[in-house]
């Protein structure tokens, strides 16, 4: 990568890039048939265009439930979202239309299996009749190499190793142009090892497209590692607790996880982390 | 533990090298096997066995018909009738299936009448076939195809259903219309199940062209002693007392319906050739 690239790249979460998330007082309930359950209240948040958030927070603990409402799959019943100044949901349409600018990263993946890893990937410019298939091909497999997956284009999903999915589901939503990657727990199925190398290609890839990321964990350490800001969730009902300032400059790589600074900023955050994992533990919350 | 481990180290025999490998050889032994057995029991006379004709009589009651030109017009005819009766069911299933699995209101108010018709045997319907159609060949269409429709709707309909969330979410969000979605995750995602009932109701149409030709007093076909079907034949053979006859028309209706399973299978993995990756 240019030495340019890389120094936009750290300029990342400043003001004024594309895909600033504003989340205002979001409020969600739900019907479990226990009752009502507020799954979140009153939970503001400002992501900055081009700025990797990391959302960290015990299971169940309703950060999903916020991803769901950015990215357009449920409903938030009070507060409101906007992107880039424009209101996605709020009082007078509690649902977000999903769309191309805010793509979601599944946690246990959702790459078609009846498609190739090349089709995957160039889907959707070919269903938004933006690119022809060819072109979309074509690109597809351009972005595919630069992420390191030239070879195994024509192989299906189901051929290839967890690893490998979850770039190549990655890969698949950048072909969209989004603002916004939404990102739930993408890497919570890979063994330690894998999950070491997907920190890093992730870095990679966003030092070369700059977008928003929007990053759900329940890690500490991924989340320090890759995130501009990490905020942690309290649990149910779910709003930031601590916003912590990653301040290790971007781009980083693994020798940053033995850095003194690295283990302070865990030292500051993890009593935080743990007051909620206890708190969800007994409130008995089960997985989301 | 050393011993141990030396003999995780030693190579195992090369799958091939042992014939017993083979897995074409396997099914000679294992019919071969059967064939012995069945001969044995028939000499013998053992019970239930003993009044079956033994393989070497129902061959030789096979010999002759293989060069009768009337048993081959017979696995024409219901071939050629479970082909149409199975297509006609395909053509029909499919498209309700998923309309039943992709419509709430339409499943609603479809699925009482599916679920009442469904249990009711293809035998059953044998006499309201006769009664309903006008033409004989029309009766046992109709029956063949009540006996794989069900089988395909309800897997067409269980498959659709249990299509991932996430994939029509991820869609979405890619931006896909509803007809992308249907085009591209619903026809792709249910078509592993429509190739499995597919199989399974191919073979049900065999079990049930024997009942849908009996009625049929040979369906009009050249009146020989066989010639109405392979079902027909086993009911005239059944009539005429000739009970090897009556074994080899059991053997070629299996035979029949393996065929049949096969191809489908064949064809269904070169219409779903990801499920071989997993």
């Amino acid at each position: 990568m240019s030495a340019v690239a890389r120094a936009g790249a750290v300029a990342a979460g400043r003001h004024g890039a594309k895909g600033a998330i504003r989340i205002d007082k979001v409020d969600k309930v739900y019907y479990a048939r226990e009752g009502p359950v507020q799954a979140v209240s009153e939970c503001s948040l400002d992501i900055r265009g081009g700025e990797i958030c990391m959302i960290v927070g015990p299971s169940g603990c309703g950060k999903t439930t916020l991803l769901n409402a950015i990215a357009g799959f449920h409903d938030i019943t009070g507060g409101a979202i906007y992107l880039d100044g424009e209101m996605l949901c709020g009082p007078d349409k509690p649902k977000a239309e999903p769309g191309p600018d805010r793509v979601v990263v599944f946690q246990n993946g959702a790459l078609f299996p009846w498609k190739t890893n090349l089709e995957n990937v160039a889907f959707g410019p070919v269903v938004q009749r933006k690119l022809t298939p060819r072109q979309a091909a074509e690109k597809a497999r351009g972005m595919m190499v630069d992420a390191g997956l030239a070879g195994v284009e024509h192989n299906y999903p189901g051929e290839v190793s967890s690893g490998m999915r979850r770039r190549v589901e990655i890969v698949r939503a950048l072909m969209n142009d989004p603002k916004v990657l939404l990102l739930d727990e993408p890497f919570r199925a890979l063994d330690s090892l894998t999950k070491s190398v997907m920190h890093e290609a992730l870095l990679e890839i966003y030092y070369k497209n700059k977008v928003t990321i929007f990053f759900i964990t329940h890690d500490l350490e991924e989340a320090i590692f890759l995130g501009h800001r990490v905020a942690i969730m309290t649990t149910r009902p779910c709003r930031p607790k601590k916003i912590l300032n990653v301040d290790i400059p971007h781009p980083r790589n693994y020798s940053v996880l033995t850095s003194p600074r690295f283990r302070e900023l865990m030292e500051e955050t993890v009593s935080a982390v743990h007051e909620e994992a206890v708190k969800a533990f007994e409130a008995g919350e089960k997985e989301m | 533990m050393s011993a141990a481990l030396a003999s995780a180290v030693q190579p195992r025999a090369r799958p091939g090298r042992s014939i017993f490998r083979n897995h074409a050889v396997r099914a000679v032994i294992s019919l071969s096997t059967f064939l012995l057995l069945w001969e044995l029991g028939s000499r013998m006379h053992l019970p239930w066995v003993g009044d079956v004709p033994a393989p070497t009589v129902v061959m030789k009651a096979w010999l002759p018909l293989l060069s009768d030109p009337g048993y081959w017009y017979s696995w024409f005819q219901s071939s050629r009738r479970v082909l149409t009766g199975f297509l006609a069911a395909m053509l029909v299933g499919i498209p309700l299936g998923l309309v039943m699995a992709t419509s709430r209101i339409f499943r609603d108010v479809t699925f009482p009448v599916f679920e009442i018709l469904r249990p009711v045997p293809p035998l059953a319907w044998v006499p309201a076939a006769i009664i309903f159609w006008p033409t004989q060949e029309l009766s046992i269409g109709f029956v063949i195809f009540l006996g794989a429709i069900f089988t395909i709707m309800l897997n067409v309909i269980g498959g659709a259903r249990s299509i991932d969330l996430r994939f029509f979410q991820a869609a979405r969000s890619m931006g896909a219309s509803s007809w992308d979605i249907f085009r591209r995750i619903v026809l792709p995602g249910v078509l592993p199940s429509i190739v499995v009932g597919c199989e399974v109701g191919i073979g049900i149409t065999w079990n049930v062209v024997v009942a849908a030709e009996m009625i049929s007093g040979g369906g009009g076909a050249i009146q020989s002693s066989a010639g109405g079907g392979l079902g027909f034949f086993i009911w005239s053979s059944y009539i005429g007392s000739s009970y090897p006859q009556i074994v080899v028309g059991m053997i070629s209706i299996g035979i029949a319906g393996y065929i049949s399973s096969a191809i489908i299978r064949r064809l269904g993995r070169l219409i779903t050739p990801w499920t071989r990756a997993r």
